[in-house]
């Protein structure tokens, strides 16, 4: 269900690695959790991110939930098409509805952060 | 927490559930925008159990809700319903609710779940002298509402009741899916359709058997989520957000519920005054023109000062566009009037609009 390549955090973000470059985005359990994403604020290009700061805000029809920066860097994209089509966000999470895009400032960053494998026990333990 | 007596249905349907005040309620199931078009386009059914029932009886019991509401009761012909409101002295809303006759001594009070012992404990203070009896008999009762275009197709095969002979705002007793039943030509969408009230121990069966009947024609379970985005685009109040015990029933534009002409009422001399002297403020509904959410409780700009915030507000999954409701000055209340909303750091630019942001274009 959840990549293996992927890191994620218990924000429930997703961290994809290529090169010095990370994609972020939210799992299939937060969007399921959020339900039909119907806004996505973005943060601009060129922004600086600590770790745990703010990228953004996904809104649903009921809810607003802030997204955090699983690592820090750099952002060097943003995911125009959310703008027009949030409901990627709900059906492709882990690809489509990728988020931001950010050059690494930290590659220890990732190591703070959970495997497919540790992420689906900390979903177990959440839901159970 | 409680449950309504279709909670096993609910489950075997997956869907998600909330608390809503100490009630635990299907807030969505397959997508609270897929439930809300199903409800525009074709039906949707939901359980609304959690709302109140007030039965009033007796020699007086007319006179009691005369006294309790700002609308004309006396007008009721047995089985015939109207909107209407407990009104604090001051003309606020202790609640809105719908009020029905069943008889010449029987009326039958349909409360928000929320209120429903304030406004028991309301009415029990404010009957003495009055030769009536009120019972507050919520426990009894299950209601659902099946809402939306094709609502009254699909209720047709399951009911011998002649549902083109219920005019809007009529209610007929007879049998659903064989259970007895209060069927109502109301609701709260904005669409045609019914709310069904059920006294049996096992109402399930009338749950499934809409859902099995209706499913070929698009019919969707709609939870709480989409009851409210429905509401709001038709431009419903809702209790708590944009009505309560500090806005007045004229301040909320519902003037047509107030008959000044009945007799006294609780409200009526503060109505009267505000009336002759011209409400200072009013709801008003308003559009986005950018990208932003209005929500409850953000500020709301004319001029760049503050002038309200938002009492409702959402993404309108029909119309496509940010849409809210606020109460306003007056002055700065017409129609096109500019406004920005605050969204967190940022101000979005919108109007005032005509209200109801949706109406059904073809009365049926």
């Amino acid at each position: 269900m959840y990549p293996k390549e992927f890191h994620f955090t218990k924000d429930h973000e997703w961290v994809k690695v290529e090169g010095d470059e990370a994609t972020v985005g939210i799992t299939d359990f937060a969007q399921k959790q959020l339900g039909d994403v119907v806004y996505v604020e973005l943060p601009a290009v060129g922004t600086t991110l600590d770790i745990h700061q703010t990228i953004g805000v996904v809104e649903s029809v009921k809810a607003v939930s802030d997204i955090y920066s699983p690592v820090s860097g750099e952002v060097v994209a943003v995911n125009e098409g959310l703008n027009d089509s949030p409901e990627k966000l709900n059906q492709d999470p882990h690809g489509q509805g990728w988020i931001i895009r950010l050059r690494l400032k930290n590659k220890g960053d990732l190591e703070k952060l959970m495997t497919a494998g540790d992420y689906e026990k900390f979903l177990e333990g959440l839901t159970s | 927490m409680k449950k309504t007596r279709l909670h096993e249905s609910h489950k075997k349907l997956n869907s998600r559930m909330i608390e809503f005040f100490g009630w635990e309620m299907p807030v969505e199931y397959s997508g609270i925008i897929a439930e809300h078009l199903a409800v525009r386009e074709a039906a949707g059914l939901f359980d609304v159990s959690h709302m109140g029932e007030f039965l009033i009886r007796g020699k007086d019991a007319l006179a009691l809700v005369q006294h309790l509401t700002p609308n004309d009761a006396a007008r009721l012909a047995p089985y015939q319903a109207q909107y209407s409101a407990l009104t604090t002295p001051q003309g606020t809303f202790v609640d809105d609710l719908l009020v029905y006759c069943l008889g010449p001594e029987e009326y039958f009070l349909v409360p928000n779940a929320a209120n429903t012992d304030k406004d028991y404990a309301w009415i029990v203070a404010h009957k003495d002298g009055f030769d009536a009896v009120v019972e507050n008999v919520s426990e009894r009762y299950t209601q659902i509402a099946l809402q939306g275009p094709k609502a009254r197709e699909i209720l047709q095969s399951l009911t011998d009741v002649d549902l083109p002979a219920i005019k809007r705002f009529w209610a007929r007793p007879g049998k659903v899916a064989g259970v007895d039943s209060l069927i109502s030509r109301t609701g709260y969408t904005g669409e045609d359709g019914f709310e069904i009230y059920m006294t049996a121990s096992e109402p399930a069966v009338v749950w499934e058997e809409i859902i099995r009947t209706g499913r070929p024609h698009g019919l969707l379970p709609v939870g709480l989520g989409a009851r409210d985005t429905l509401r709001l685009e038709a431009s419903l109040m809702l209790y708590g957000n944009d009505i309560d015990e500090t806005t007045t029933v004229l301040e909320a534009d519902l003037k047509w519920i107030v008959k000044f002409k009945k007799g006294d009422f609780l409200g009526r001399e503060a109505l009267e005054k505000q009336a002759a002297e011209g409400i200072k403020r009013k709801i008003v509904g308003f559009e986005l023109r950018e990208k932003g959410i209005p929500r409850s409780h953000y500020p709301v700009f004319v001029r760049g000062q503050k002038a309200g915030e938002v009492t409702s507000g959402t993404f309108s999954p029909y119309l496509k566009k940010s849409i809210g409701l606020v109460y306003l000055p007056v002055a700065d209340a017409e129609i096109g009037a500019e406004l920005e909303v605050g969204i967190r750091d940022k101000k979005i630019a919108g109007a005032v609009v005509p209200i109801p942001f949706y109406r059904r274009e073809t009365a049926p």
